[in-house]
């Protein structure tokens, strides 16, 4: 494969194109509402009104506004765009017939709606636009160029240092500078080194990788095939969890069709790079999100997280050095090198550049995927673009990054989301989940439902977090229980502390979170459910407890 | 192999590079608490006891793991180490069913003597007491999950140094537990070859010998018996 001929085959998918392109979400949120028979109800009735030859029946991935779903796009080459919500597959008929110019009563939706306009979309950016299923709509769209031109024109210094420049960090939560990570892998010593992409993506409420790997898996592969040029790696691991069987098959196709056309395996674009890419598939271990876990887990071991230093860039599979990064983080790499670093740096903040994409969830209007610029506040994203909390409630706070996040309060709603900012508050970027609560959630039950979750996810290699998460959990079911007393809360917050500076990984580090961001915001809600002690000393704000 | 110079409560001490902070902070005879070390086998870094504090690292790193580096000044003994420390064993304590008073291992513990050494005289916890089995399948060992810390020794114990594998891990969590082979009961499990190098690896009661433990004597009258009727027929009388 040769430039040129990827350009003629991107051209002659252009040329191909049909008056009218309708496009349905065939991602797995979508799918559990029948758009698959919808999308072949869609085909049928376009043949039966004799429509082929002017009108494309495109699958593709997720358009984002998923709680409206599910989505039927329409594209006029004329330039004019309209959006179909809650489709049935009954609706095919009706939607065909719109087309010919007949009444239609699906309920259509606006494509310049606020959830729409306000986002700035670079991974996302052919979600929902392209069929996931199809190189050749990958290729037209300008896809595997970057390779192309990171391959040809550019060396391995030249393109960690793109990246370094571009200020982007790593989207798997904690941030990581990705410049500073590839740097590490490419001066490790080694002849053998590898990538692997984190798809292990299992925070609640959180769906940002699979959507973004059921909807364009090229751009994950691409991202990845760059920055193994860039670290000298020729292997690749793309571990997924097991959950996700949707972007698994994608993926199997996706790495078939590249293969085919020369764009994985060996000698790529004629230059004597290979790159193979395997999928692993996890098992349905939370922990394996975590790096070590992960890794231990592709190597065929139990999938139990060890100490770092030694980190992954100098001794990662197989003691090798290994590059590891989230898939949202491979999908940002090859629209970092076709537009440059100063373009991609020119969105966000100043510690904080990109775009960073959401899973808005929770007691909101809007539910979905959203992606926006670093830096934009929270009330933009929950009151504008999620049009708030449903039936007349208000929004009482929003919970990012999952159960190593925290709880952040209405108050704080003008705080722009950014790695510090929100690190300020006591939560976490995380990897996107963010989930909105309105005035009748009580924040007790939130810590505790998050701790249950780490209780039950801890793998059980370290005391603290195998032992103590179970602690915390049992304390809090005694506040609820209203049987716990002051020196419940003193104990449970003294575990928190332990367990939090004490635990083996990441897991266990961050499992105290919601409950110290719920207690730093909601303390009130805690002492209303204690009881007196023995010694019938008052409990509340203004009795016993102490000022942390 | 280059000398590293490092510090460990403020006393400078000189190692191999490579080495741990335990393996120097031992040689230097400062006591640092571990449960899931063991000389001989890989570390892991699962107890956290042996969490110190190192001048410049934010977080706490376990000594087993930690390789010394040049101009390192390391606290194995603070307040706070201590509390954790201390927070650690009662966590364990309360997790399973720890009976000192009817344990094969009262006395030779390595969990009770950490306790005593690090001042646990009450465990602030609610115990959970679970119900774990023993599984006494095996002809000479048994295995009382009650009294198991999930401390790993024993699984390494079997696959570094007997190279058999019997023992892994099972579940995770609280609920993880230790098996032989795929969860068979120990007696069936084909891949072990009785070597016992598991019981001696274990640091609590949780594996032992069989015949040791509280309430397993029997009495063997017969060999009275034997004695009485030998001497009266003057069976041992040696001839000249």
């Amino acid at each position: 494969m040769q430039l040129d001929e990827l350009k003629a085959i991107a051209e002659k998918k252009k040329a191909s194109a049909k008056k009218v392109c309708l496009r349905t979400c065939l991602s797995a949120g979508c799918i559990s509402s029948q758009s698959d028979v919808l999308h072949k109800n869609l085909a049928t009735e376009v043949k039966a009104a004799g429509l082929e030859n002017d009108v494309e029946v495109r699958r593709v991935g997720c358009m984002g506004f998923c709680g409206q779903g599910p989505l039927v796009g329409v594209d006029h080459k004329e330039g004019k765009e309209e959006l179909f919500e809650f489709v049935k597959p009954d609706d095919a008929k009706a939607i065909v017939s719109h087309l010919k110019g007949g009444a239609c009563d699906v309920q259509k939706g606006d494509p310049q709606h606020p959830f729409f306009a306000k986002q700035v979309k670079i991974v996302r950016a052919n979600g929902g636009i392209v069929d996931p299923e199809n190189i050749e709509d990958y290729l037209a769209i300008g896809g595997y160029q970057a390779l192309h031109h990171a391959l040809t024109e550019m060396n391995s210094e030249s393109i960690i240092d793109t990246i370094t420049k571009s200020g982007l960090r790593g989207r798997g939560g904690a941030g990581f500078p990705s410049g500073i990570k590839w740097g590490t892998v490419a001066k490790s010593p080694g002849a053998k080194k590898y990538v692997v992409c984190n798809g292990d993506e299992g925070d609640p409420g959180a769906f940002m990788d699979r959507s973004v790997l059921e909807s364009d898996p090229h751009l994950v592969l691409e991202g990845m095939a760059i920055a193994a040029h860039a670290v000298g790696a020729d292997q690749g691991f793309l571990y997924v969890r097991a959950e996700y069987p949707l972007a698994i098959s994608r993926l199997q196709i996706a790495i078939k069709q590249a293969k085919a056309l020369g764009l994985l395996g060996s000698g790529i674009f004629e230059t004597p790079f290979n790159f193979n890419v395997d999928i692993r598939i996890g098992a349905g271990a939370f922990v394996c999100g975590e790096e070590t876990a992960l890794l231990a887990s592709i190597e065929g071991e139990r999938g139990m997280p060890r100490p770092r230093p030694p980190f992954p860039a100098v001794k990662g599979l197989w003691g090798c050095p290994t590059l590891l990064n989230n898939v949202e983080t491979f999908a940002n790499i090859s629209a970092i090198i076709n537009k440059g670093a100063d373009w991609y740096a020119s969105f966000g903040t100043e510690k904080s550049k990109g775009t960073k994409v959401f899973a808005l969830t929770g007691k909101i209007k809007n539910n979905g995927l959203i992606e926006v610029p670093m830096g934009i506040p929270l009330r933009q994203i929950v009151e504008e673009m999620g049009g708030g909390a449903p039936d007349g409630h208000s929004v009482k706070s929003v919970q990012t990054g999952g159960p190593s996040g925290g709880c952040i309060p209405a108050e704080h709603l003008d705080t722009p989301v950014d790695y510090e900012s929100l690190g300020k508050l006591g939560s976490i970027m995380g990897s996107g989940g963010m989930v909105v609560m309105d005035d009748t959630t009580n924040m007790v039950e939130i810590a505790k439902f998050y701790m249950e979750f780490c209780m039950d996810e801890s793998c059980g290699k370290c005391i603290p977090c195998r032992a103590g998460t179970v602690q915390m959990f049992h304390l809090l079911e005694k506040i609820t229980q209203r049987k716990a007393t002051k020196r419940d809360l003193d104990k449970l917050e003294e575990l928190c502390d332990m367990v939090k500076n004490t635990s083996l990984c990441g897991l266990g580090q961050t499992a105290p979170n919601p409950i110290q961001s719920t207690l730093r915001f909601f303390r009130s809600e805690y002492e209303a459910l204690l009881q007196p002690d023995a010694t019938g000393a008052p409990v509340g704000a203004n009795g016993t407890a102490k000022a942390h | 192999m280059a000398a590293k110079t490092l510090t460990i409560n403020g006393q400078q001490v000189t190692a191999e590079e490579g080495a741990t902070v335990l393996q120097v902070a031992r040689d230097a005879k400062i006591n640092i608490p571990t449960l899931c070390h063991l000389d001989g086998m890989k570390d892991v870094g699962a107890c956290r006891l042996c969490i110190v504090e190192v001048v410049g690292t934010p977080k706490l790193l376990p000594a087993c793991t930690t390789v010394i580096a040049e101009g390192m000044e390391i606290k194995t003994e603070s307040d706070r180490l201590r509390k954790y420390r201390k927070m650690t064993l009662e966590l364990l304590f309360a997790e399973r069913n720890h009976v000192c008073a009817v344990c094969v291992a009262n006395g030779h513990c390595e969990l009770q003597t950490l306790a005593y050494e690090q001042g646990v005289d009450h465990v602030r916890y609610d115990y959970l007491f679970p119900k774990w089995g023993v599984d006494t399948t095996h002809e000479r060992f048994g295995m009382d999950h009650n009294r198991c810390i999930l401390c790993s020794r024993c699984v390494r114990a079997c696959v570094e140094i007997e190279g058999a594998a019997t023992k892994s891990i099972a579940g995770r969590g609280a609920k993880s537990k230790i098996i032989s082979d795929l969860n068979e009961p120990w007696g069936e499990a084909d891949s072990c070859t009785s070597c016992g190098k598991c019981v001696q690896s274990c640091p609590t009661g949780a594996l032992f010998n069989k015949g040791s433990t509280v309430a397993e004597m029997e009495h063997d009258r017969s060999h009275l018996d034997y004695v009485v009727t030998a001497r009266e027929k003057k069976l041992w009388v040696t001839h000249a």
